[in-house]
């Protein structure tokens, strides 16, 4: 006897939990999926597994101490963390760094930049199963990992640039292995596009999937390499120059079709201006101080300040609200992984299990950075 | 004794009267039935341990590292000590599991691969069985592996694993189909479907010099299949270690896990020893025909070595197939075998019966 | 035209899958492309550069001296409170009280390695050291005293 307000067959959502440890969202990001057969139907993401309370630390810390919390957001673009806070705290309190620092943070910047999409290709290989991708990126990455040994003494989480310049001058080596660095990467570049990107299974994989329009681009705030797949012109080095960005040429990757193989390309070419932008520096590298002179004790006069850069992943920006005291009375993060996460559900749908992997690799999401 | 290294019939023949003349017809048949299970137990074992310790090295090579190397000297020991330690491992018991069923699975897919592996020749005379319909047999036999996969898959009563194991049976299921066509097309060039019949037809030749064109293309299209027939490789997707954790043997743990995880590797094995004997010759040395002498050092080989090495040379095909292509997922792995694979064999074995009705061919 | 197309993808799809495979097995045949390191055994041989933010350490040199005043400025800059810094005050010859130090505390297991004791010592008494093997199976083998016992203050440092 059936029932008629319920009927015998029902059909009912079919959850599976992309629980916080799983080998594909690189980090604890809890993604519970709805799915109807194979195609995902809804993602919901929960955040909150690393949450440390960066923010609320910062206001009982004076001003230098911050910098090495800026290093644990998005610890893969570590340097240009710093640089925002620090560019945040000179332009409050009106000091203009030497030339020399101006260069050395910017050839930083970007090397950290390369190392960072490093990382995300050979991830993202590894995520589309082939797994000897994982490998070439971290022997390549290995060498800018060396470089950063050397002048700054860490590998990954640096805290090397402190405000009014840098914490101490690059070692006498640098320049020339930057060089080495950039001959050599150059002849391997095009050995990861023979082996993933002119992939035929790649490509059938990722074109044509997890489709952004400019429009929903600019509405969700997509920006860093994922909105720039989808045509948004967004990138901060060239809309509001910072450091030594101004002093050179370079090209702002952008494709229009919105898809995961868009944005894939898009990163690659990043990797090629990077290196342009090296080159164009390294040599000219002024002689100076790398510190300017600032008091013992750093208190920033009253008001608001705010500066903005362009992370490896997106937009990243500091907002300072100041009451004259040593330390900040509210400080802010604006992550552009906290924005890009929110339009998961918008390019999922529709698609594969297999695809939202795809998806989440191509958008590079760094869960710390998410959770601050 | 009649010990030839080069043709084991007598040899076999031998212990055979021998056997007949110390006990009765039966028991000396329950005695040779033994000997073999031993034999391919102990053979079984040692290709499986071997193939595991050669992936990691090939995997590893390939990545620019150097793999297992502290257990033993190169770390030869390496899938001693990893078995060992999957002994040791607890069974856990899936509450509300279908336990017969759970504990059935793995020796199923073992079961459909030793009866696979039993009708291979590894050299003149050295094999179990001796069908007329070798390969028919071979096609039936291995096709019971998916049972076993579906059975793990619906018995371990976890939503990963059932959703692994259907892809996988679809995969299979739709990739044996292009298996079969693909190796009817060297039996149409030679006329029987008995093992030692086709090997001995390639005396003069391999069929893949041979047959040129059609056995070529029949050749890629085995090559693929056999890969997606084995989960390996660009169609692992039942394993995808990055999306559904391990699939359909998520919830194997210890001695059964090891079973798959064998039963794998032999699949891979007796794949490629397939492929060395219907395309590339068997146990057939390299013959010229016109260079005696060239032949006459070929000869100098024992089989069972050419058939090894051209083994080897298929399954390391295999691996570098795996290590560099990233995965296919499932509506791609079935678009390939429906809309490519079959219509591109379905055609080969229509220009293959053309050519042998015309004599276009130099299969002798 | 769709007979073509459909040639026309299969060539290209089979070659670029040749492609990729080329420099796979590139790797494969040359292992002199092999750049781990076999660690344990070349630990002899292992140096790490200068600047390596290994531990922090107290400098001392040959006659057990170091820089230290004990004036605790590294303390008051460090974000997490590793250092501890105790002080004893000493009458000396000329009758004024001067203040020494008594031991400098470093705690390493909360150390994030900001650098900035280092940086705003005025007396430039601590530096890094280059070792990282740290780990331990007791956790109070990490809470170290810089200034080793019975050394002194370098002569002419304020």
């Amino acid at each position: 006897m059936t029932d008629t307000k319920t009927p015998y067959l029902e059909q009912q959502e079919y959850t599976i939990n992309m629980g916080p440890q799983h080998p594909s969202t690189h980090g604890v990001l809890r993604f519970v999926v709805s799915l109807k057969g194979e195609t995902v139907d809804k993602v919901e993401p929960h955040l909150g597994y690393i949450h440390r309370g960066i923010e609320k630390m910062s206001e009982k810390m004076t001003y230098p101490q911050i910098v090495h919390l800026t290093d644990r957001l998005d610890y893969l673009s570590a340097h240009i963390n710093n640089h925002a806070l620090c560019m945040t705290i000179e332009k409050a309190l009106g000091v203009e760094v030497p030339e020399r620092v101006q260069y050395i943070r910017t050839i930083m910047d970007e090397l950290n930049r390369i190392a960072s999409h490093q990382l995300w290709w050979c991830a993202f290989g590894m995520d589309m199963g082939a797994l000897t991708c994982y490998f070439y990126g971290l022997r390549d990455r290995e060498k800018i990992l060396d470089i950063f040994e050397e002048s700054c003494g860490s590998r990954l989480l640096h805290s090397y640039y402190c405000p009014g310049g840098l914490m101490k001058d690059i070692h006498p080596n640098f320049k020339q292995r930057v060089k080495d660095f950039l001959t050599y990467f150059r002849k391997k570049l095009p050995e990861y596009d023979t082996l993933l990107t002119g992939n035929i299974i790649m490509q059938e994989r990722t074109k044509k999937i997890g489709l952004m329009t400019k429009e929903d681009a600019v509405s969700f705030g997509f920006t860093g390499p994922a909105g720039r797949g989808s045509g948004f012109s967004c990138d901060v080095r060239k809309h509001h120059p910072y450091a030594a960005y101004d002093k050179v040429k370079f090209t702002e990757p952008l494709y229009t079709e919105g898809d995961t193989f868009s944005r894939y390309k898009v990163r690659m070419d990043e990797m090629w201006e990077s290196m342009n932008i090296i080159e164009q520096l390294i040599d000219n590298i002024p002689d100076g101080d790398y510190q300017a002179k600032m008091k013992a004790v750093i208190k920033l006069p009253e008001g608001e300040y705010m500066q903005r850069v362009e992370a490896a992943r997106g937009e990243f920006s500091v907002f300072i609200v100041s009451t004259g005291d040593k330390s900040p009375y509210r400080i802010k993060f604006r992550s552009p992984n906290y924005c890009n996460l929110g339009a998961v559900h918008h390019l999922s749908k529709g698609f594969k299990i297999a695809d939202l992997i795809a998806i989440g690799g191509s958008l590079d999401l760094v869960i710390p950075d998410m959770d601050r | 004794m009649s010990f030839s290294i080069y043709d084991f019939t007598a040899f076999n023949q031998a212990i055979d009267q021998w056997l007949r003349s110390v006990m009765s017809p039966g028991w000396a048949l329950i005695t040779e039935l033994t000997i073999i299970g031993l034999v391919f137990l102990l053979f079984y074992a040692l290709v499986g341990l071997v193939l595991v310790y050669a992936e990691r090295k090939v995997c590893a090579f390939m990545q620019c590292r150097v793999g297992p190397n502290r257990v033993g000297p190169y770390g030869i020991f390496q899938t001693i000590a990893d078995f060992i330690k999957l002994l040791m491992k607890e069974l856990v018991t899936i509450r509300k599991a279908d336990k017969f069923l759970f504990t059935l699975a793995p020796f199923i897919v073992i079961i459909a691969s030793f009866m696979a592996i039993a009708t291979i020749p590894f050299g003149k005379g050295l094999h179990a069985i001796d069908f007329n319909i070798g390969i028919f047999y071979l096609l039936a036999v291995s096709s019971l592996g998916v049972i076993g996969i579906l059975l793990a898959g619906w018995s371990s009563n976890n939503k990963y694993s059932l959703i692994g194991a259907m892809r996988s049976g679809a995969q299979i299921v739709s990739y044996e189909l292009s298996v079969g066509l693909s190796l009817l097309t060297p039996c149409i060039f030679i006329g029987t479907l008995q093992f030692s019949g086709i090997v001995e037809a390639q005396a003069n030749g391999w069929l893949i010099f041979t047959g040129h064109i059609p056995v070529v293309i029949a050749f890629v299209i085995y090559m693929i299949a056999a890969t997606a027939e084995t989960n390996r490789g660009p169609f692992d997707l039942a394993e995808a270690e990055s999306e559904l954790t391990a699939g359909f043997h998520t919830e194997y743990s210890g001695i059964k896990f090891a079973f798959f995880f064998l039963a794998e590797y032999m699949n891979m094995f007796i794949v490629a020893s397939i492929a060395a004997t219907v395309f590339w010759g068997g146990w057939m040395p390299f013959h010229i025909s016109g260079m005696d002498g060239f032949n006459h050092v070929m000869d100098f080989i024992p089989p069972f070595f050419w058939f090894l090495g051209k083994t080897i040379v298929i399954i390391f095909l295999m691996m570098w197939f795996k290590w560099t292509f990233p995965r296919l997922r499932i509506d791609q792995i079935l678009t390939l075998e429906w809309k490519y694979l079959l219509p591109i064999n379905l055609v080969n074995i229509l220009i293959t019966a053309f050519i042998v009705l015309m004599g276009w061919h130099f299969v002798k | 035209m769709g007979l073509f197309n459909y040639l026309s993808g299969i060539y290209k799809g089979v070659t670029s899958l040749l492609k990729g495979m080329s420099v796979t097995g590139y790797y494969f045949t040359h292992p002199g492309e092999i750049v781990t390191q076999q660690y344990p055994e070349n630990r002899k041989t292992l140096k790490m550069f200068d600047n390596f933010k290994g531990e922090v350490t107290m400098p001392h040199n040959a006659n057990n001296e170091h820089k230290c005043t004990g004036c605790g400025i590294c303390e008051m800059n460090c974000p997490n409170g590793s250092i501890e810094v105790i002080s004893k005050s000493i009458v000396n010859e000329e009758g004024k009280k001067k203040r020494l130090i008594d031991k400098h505390i470093y705690h390493l297991d909360m150390c994030t390695f900001c650098e900035l004791c280092i940086k705003t010592c005025p007396s430039n008494a601590l530096a890094w050291g280059q070792t990282f093997e740290h780990a331990v199976f007791d956790r109070s083998l990490l809470t170290k005293v810089l200034n080793k016992p019975d050394s002194k203050l370098m002569e002419g440092v304020e």
